[in-house]
């Protein structure tokens, strides 16, 4: 309770600006981008089931011990965007989450918290997505996101068209933060992967949609940087996105891909959906800006067929 | 004794009602099954009324049951059903507690004149297509104003206040409810009914129920021929006035040991004090009460029939005479130069879908504001003149704070007028309340030169589609036809003051066309390699 109140104190008073400096050069220095202990940059894997296929790609990443510590506080953020059922594929399928969240206490996590700003219901979102039981089956708790209270403003200090966002408190507060999006479709960008995931973790979306979408959205990975991405491709919209029509708008993938950065990850998912990463404006801005980079071919990646 | 039970049970069936009633209202959890609305509200007289003449079925015969109740036991719908009753009731109760000197009631005069007046205006009123005073007195529906208005937000903010505790603790049983529905005219009007109402109840007992509640009135009409009833024992009485100071109808007139059927709620609060027991609660004719006619009385009433039917030749030309306009728009402060410059031209407002048509809706609302309480996304709010002065403070569907889910029916299933109909959830995706419009030179992709598509985004049929537009931007292209009218698409567009796409309402409702879909998964991509 010491760490929450002093958090939001910080945050209140606006001294986050300082500390979100010093912060994130920290977490390039030891945490995602090119770090050699990491023994892939990428790991692609195909033809299982989600859950299987997680338990799979994760072991070769040298498993979620080297993510999660014993003892920590792990925010899990799933896009449960929709209310729909999994086989609508505009939510993340809920057997991943459900493994996440296991792996997650096995690494030795005191606790794991699962939640998004959803577009629908909440409370439907959350049950009729399946996202809820599985993450309850396994120890895992469900957070609200629904109101403005959750969210507190931070600076993003290295923004051209954001400056400033109000971010979920669990984000804030959490020490590891793993970002589970699905890959599909999207109206208003062309897709939907893990940085635009995001948007599920602010408040005022609208403000982004006012001012540049494509940059607010590169803009905010300057300040957000999961621990850990992992895409779920094994359902993907592939018209009538994000939230779809009918299972009419899914094809069947059975794909997952991993990576500590988002920017690698979303354009090898957008290769695997079918498009070129060139024609998706947010993620040649956040490579401009340097949040990660589009040139896979530089990388090491592990490619799994089951 | 037994009256004493008699009064027992009549509170705490009063409670039982009341507290249910209530709880209908505030409950922001949504967990109640619909059945249980329609079970709380069956007796409640003037939606069962409403839903009868609707439908002509089972369900909604519930005032029949009322009239049968009060034929045979008198006004115990007053005393024991109405939850305005009761919330007067306990108010007045509690502000006896600590008095040191009891306030007693006393005998008053009947408002006759002033009682018939407001039921024959309401009934003219309804016969000539509005039931303006309906809104505006029936008990039931006044109660869900009140409770709506002024009693919910506080219970969601204490729960807020709890759930900031909880969280401090980590733990989120609990989640924080935001308050959409602030009507300050709305408010204002709750507040003032229930201050007039309390003012009254604590000044003169159930001033209310015996002069302004048309309910009341028609019901102690109906009393008058009523089976069983309270009377008072000529012989017993002794004339010493202990009856009519607990009497909170003010209808026992001791000096004469008379006591007014009419305005009797049946309370029994009188038959316990009476110290000679000489007030009974009996079948007529056991103390045969005298008969008289009130030759003025009879005048009144058939010189206001006339007047019923005369003004009822005018019903055509005075219904859907005022067609609802949308002329306030509310206002936000844009940040500058984004300022969006082409108000949205709304011909109707939406109502709520399963209410067929506006005038349906206009018809048979008595704005209880249950559909408001029981909306999960808040998008039903309380009005006030937005859909004219005869449908006054009926709820409309307002997409600048929130839209209309989906797959969600819940208004549908509560509503205890027939204002909303029930309709499936298959139906109701298919059910057009209204069109979307959309204003171009308001989009952000044509003001801005950025991509948005939130509009696109957030529809549901996708009757809203993104199409290539200059730089490789794509803008909303709209079809009217597979529009739903949910207003997804006008509550997520970002413009500001006024939005770029919005939904106008249809009058009446139609039917929007349904795109067939395959229900198959096509498997893509499985036997190829990774493409990077």
């Amino acid at each position: 309770m010491k760490r929450r109140e002093f958090i939001k104190k910080s945050i209140t008073s606006g001294v986050v600006a300082g500390s979100a400096l010093t912060f994130m050069p920290y977490r390039n220095l030891f945490g995602a981008y090119n770090n050699p202990a990491d023994p892939y940059d990428l790991v692609a894997i195909k033809g299982g089931e989600p859950h299987l296929m997680f338990d799979t790609a994760i072991e070769s990443l040298g498993g979620m011990r080297k993510f999660v510590k014993s003892g920590q506080r792990v925010v899990v953020k799933p896009n449960i965007g929709w209310d729909a059922s999994p086989e609508r594929a505009a939510n993340t399928n809920p057997r991943l989450v459900g493994r996440i969240v296991e792996h997650c206490f096995n690494a030795g996590a005191k606790e794991v918290l699962v939640f998004d700003n959803t577009c629908n219901d909440w409370n439907k979102c959350y049950s009729n997505s399946g996202i809820e039981k599985a993450v309850k089956d396994a120890g895992g708790k469900m957070v609200p996101g629904n109101t403005e209270g959750y969210y507190h403003k931070v600076a993003v200090t290295q923004g051209k068209s954001l400056k400033d966002s109000k971010v979920h408190e669990l984000i804030l507060e959490s020490d590891v933060f793993i970002n589970v999006p699905v890959l599909k479709h999207h109206a208003a960008t062309g897709l939907s992967i893990s940085m635009k995931n995001l948007m599920g973790i602010i408040w005022d979306r609208r403000y982004w949609h006012r001012n540049d979408l494509h940059q607010c959205i590169a803009d905010f990975t300057t300040w957000s940087k999961p621990d850990l991405n992992i895409i779920d491709a094994y359902r993907v919209m592939q018209k009538n996105g994000p939230r779809g029509v009918s299972v009419d708008d899914v094809g069947l993938y059975k794909a997952q891909i991993i990576s500590t950065d988002m920017v690698v990850a979303d354009t090898s998912a957008t290769k695997l959906f079918g498009s070129d990463p060139a024609d998706v404006d947010y993620l040649k801005i956040a490579d401009q800006m340097g949040v990660g980079t589009m040139d896979l071919k530089s990388l090491n990646i592990k490619k799994i067929m089951i | 004794m037994k009256w004493k039970l008699l009064k027992k049970i009549r509170v705490w069936v009063s409670l039982l009602f009341f507290v249910c009633t209530l709880f209908i209202f505030l409950d922001f959890t949504f967990s109640l099954a619909f059945q249980f609305f329609s079970t709380i509200l069956y007796l409640q007289f003037v939606p069962s009324l409403f839903k009868f003449i609707n439908l002509i079925s089972f369900s909604a015969v519930g005032f029949i049951f009322v009239v049968i109740i009060t034929l045979f036991f008198g006004r115990v719908y007053c005393s024991s059903v109405c939850p305005l009753g009761t919330l007067q009731d306990i108010i007045s109760n509690i502000s006896k507690r600590g008095r040191r000197e009891k306030r007693l009631f006393k005998y008053l005069k009947p408002n006759s004149w002033i009682k018939y007046s407001i039921l024959i205006i309401t009934l003219i009123l309804i016969s000539s297509g509005s039931i303006l005073l309906v809104n505006l007195l029936d008990p039931y529906s006044l109660f869900g104003k009140i409770s709506l208005n002024l009693f919910r937000p506080p219970v969601i903010w204490i729960n807020n206040f709890l759930v900031g505790i909880f969280e401090s603790f980590d733990q989120y049983i609990l989640y924080r409810v935001e308050v959409k529905h602030y009507n300050p005219l709305s408010i204002t009007f709750s507040l003032l009914m229930l201050g007039f109402i309390l003012w009254l109840s604590l000044k003169k007992g159930r001033l209310y129920c015996n002069t302004v509640c048309p309910v009341g009135t028609v019901l102690g009409i109906i009393s008058k021929i009523s089976l069983y009833r309270i009377s008072i024992s000529e012989i017993a009485c002794t004339q010493c006035g202990v009856c009519s100071y607990v009497c909170k109808a003010g209808c026992i007139d001791y000096e004469n040991s008379k006591l007014d059927v009419s305005r009797c709620i049946s309370c029994f609060n009188c038959m316990i004090v009476c110290p000679e027991n000489g007030i009974t609660y009996n079948r007529i004719g056991s103390n045969k009460p005298e008969k008289k006619t009130d030759p003025v009385k009879r005048q009144f009433l058939y010189n206001s029939l006339l007047l019923a039917a005369g003004i009822l030749g005018f019903s055509k030309l005075v219904s859907g005479q005022d067609k609802p306009k949308l002329d306030s728009i509310p206002i936000y402060k844009p940040k500058p130069g984004l300022a969006t410059t082409i108000p949205e031209d709304k011909k109707f407002h939406v109502t709520a879908p399963g209410s067929l048509s506006i005038d349906h809706f206009k018809a048979y609302c008595t704005a209880c504001h249950l559909c408001v309480a029981v909306c999960p996304n808040q998008v039903l709010q309380p009005s006030f003149l937005e859909f004219g002065l005869s449908g006054i403070m009926q709820p409309r569907m307002d997409y600048h704070t929130a839209y209309c889910n989906y797959d969600c029916i819940r208004c549908t299933e509560v509503c205890p007028s027939g204002a909303i109909l029930p309709v499936t959830t298959d139906d109701k995706k298919k059910i057009q309340i209204g069109k979307v419009v959309f204003i171009k030179d308001n989009c952000i992709v044509v003001t801005e030169n950025t991509a948005c598509g939130a509009c696109s985004e957030h529809c549901p049929t996708k009757s809203v589609q993104m199409v290539p537009y200059e730089k490789g931007h794509h803008i909303p292209e709209v079809d009217t036809e597979i529009c739903v009218g949910c207003g997804a698409c006008e509550f997520a567009c970002p413009t500001l003051p006024y939005k770029a796409i919005f939904v106008n309402g249809n009058d009446i409702h139609l039917t929007a066309k349904v795109i067939e879909a395959s229900d198959e998964i096509k498997e893509v991509y499985l036997e190829e390699d990774f493409p990077f």
